[in-house]
């Protein structure tokens, strides 16, 4: 079972369409038995990683969190689903974050526009499961104004150019974490939520 | 590098695009969820769509719309027309919709753009700003309720509040240029692009693929929305990509 952490923020929508479109069933869902039971775990997210911080510890997800990562279970985060997994935030002053991902949020270069919002080329930098059959420098869809930067380059599993070279992706252990939007990011989306599905799940549905 | 974003427009009212269009090869060219699910497989990089209906009852025709659109279609697409409130937002985004437009509801009540901003993020708010050049032609004056009040309110500085008070993007169309298909406002999507730091889609008069080449290029926009080039067929949007990037335009094609 695919369980999607519903924190009361974010468009969940989208995401469950596109686990929906890939052929898997999802459960959208704040219940921490729910959560701990399933077979994969997804945190989705769209605007501030404070308020989302703020969320997921009003309810206690955070914790839930912890667990489902030190149990080995795969967890796949995506855009402030990242960013919160770092071990803080600049965004809004300084804001403590789940500390899984070793290193800071901080805010987009100046000198461009922000967000930086729009489809912009994945530079793989690690082979994985996910990028099957997606070729390396693939358009994917962004929008954000802040950007992890972990401690530990050897967790950055692709880029993307603003600036500045941007972790985009970051993937550790059983974590696999995404700044840009695969759910919004056509047909190279669905492929790499396929990919990962098809790994995470190893046959189960 | 960020490419360029090529927006196609579709006008819906009572769950139908309208304005016409020419899509002989779809089994009906009037279902939003038919074009939009054609204009993927083209490419398009976004859509919006702009719910047209006056009426309250449409705007349950147009949620549906939205989810449905939601369940087909992959890339990110904004709704416009019609966005009054922080509930009228929720509704569309808990729906499926990426971004919400809001126009003459954030002229009135500023605040609106804030108080979107808070609930669901920056990028979620899009201001529209219809903007008519002032008949001494040194600046552009927004107007409202589709183009049919004035407000004496300058454009360039509607913009910089918008974004001051939370809008993630600027949708900005030329009421002079708009139907003309005489190219952009080259100078009001310039104008309105160095001073605010977020992206601007320019919109309002494309004709040619010169004229988007133009408003990406001297008119500075992030991104070009455009209609009845689109539906009619003049030209598709791959081959305005193409065009686009023969010219040194980073474009996903």
């Amino acid at each position: 079972m695919i369980a999607i952490i519903d924190y009361g923020a974010g468009n969940l929508r989208s995401v469950v369409n596109a686990i929906a479109k890939i052929g898997y069933q999802s459960t959208v869902t704040n219940d921490a038995d729910t959560i701990l039971n399933a077979d994969v775990v997804v945190l989705p997210g769209v605007g501030a990683a404070r308020d989302t911080m703020d969320s997921l510890v009003e309810l206690g997800i955070d914790k839930v969190i912890h667990q489902v990562v030190a149990s080995g279970r795969p967890f796949l985060a995506i855009c402030i689903g990242l960013q919160v997994l770092f071990s803080a935030t600049e965004e809004e002053g300084w804001h403590e974050c789940l500390g899984i991902i070793p290193g800071t949020v901080k805010r987009l270069p100046e000198g461009r526009k922000i967000p930086h919002m729009g489809w912009n080329q994945l530079e793989q930098k690690i082979k994985h499961p996910v990028f099957d059959g997606i070729p390396d420098n693939t358009n994917f869809y962004f929008v954000h104004s802040y950007h992890g930067v972990p401690d530990d380059n050897s967790v950055i599993a692709a880029t993307t150019e603003y600036g500045t070279s941007i972790c985009a992706m970051v993937v550790k252990d059983n974590i696999v974490a995404t700044q840009f939007h695969p759910e919004k990011s056509g047909e190279y989306g669905l492929k790499m939520y396929a990919n990962y599905f098809k790994m995470a799940l190893g046959g189960k549905d | 590098m960020l490419t360029k974003r090529i927006i196609p427009c579709l006008d819906v009212t009572c769950g139908r695009v309208v304005k016409g269009t020419s899509f002989t090869q779809l089994r009906d060219a009037g279902d939003p969820v038919e074009l939009a699910a054609f204009y993927d497989i083209e490419d398009a990089d976004e859509l919006v769509f702009l719910d047209i209906t006056a009426s309250s009852d449409g705007r349950d025709t147009m949620v549906d719309v939205v989810r449905r659109v939601a369940e087909q279609v992959f890339i990110p697409f904004t709704v416009g027309g019609g966005i009054r409130e922080v509930a009228d937002m929720r509704l569309m985004l808990e729906a499926g919709a990426d971004k919400v437009s809001i126009n003459s509801a954030a002229v009135q009540n500023p605040e609106l753009i804030t108080d979107g901003a808070k609930k669901f993020g920056s990028q979620c708010i899009v201001v529209a700003i219809d903007a008519k050049r002032t008949a001494s032609g040194d600046g552009w004056e927004v107007l409202t309720h589709g183009g049919r009040q004035p407000t004496g309110i300058d454009a360039v500085g509607w913009a910089n509040r918008a974004v001051q008070l939370g809008a993630g993007e600027i949708l900005l169309t030329s009421w002079d240029s708009d139907g003309q298909k005489q190219g952009y406002d080259i100078k009001l999507n310039s104008a309105v692009s160095e001073s605010v730091s977020v992206p601007v889609i320019a919109s309002g008069g494309a004709g040619t693929m010169d004229h988007l080449y133009d408003a990406l290029t001297v008119g500075k926009a992030d991104a070009v929305l455009a209609a009845s080039i689109f539906h009619f067929k003049t030209y598709s949007i791959r081959e305005v990509k193409e065009y686009l990037q023969s010219r040194g335009i980073p474009v996903r094609l």
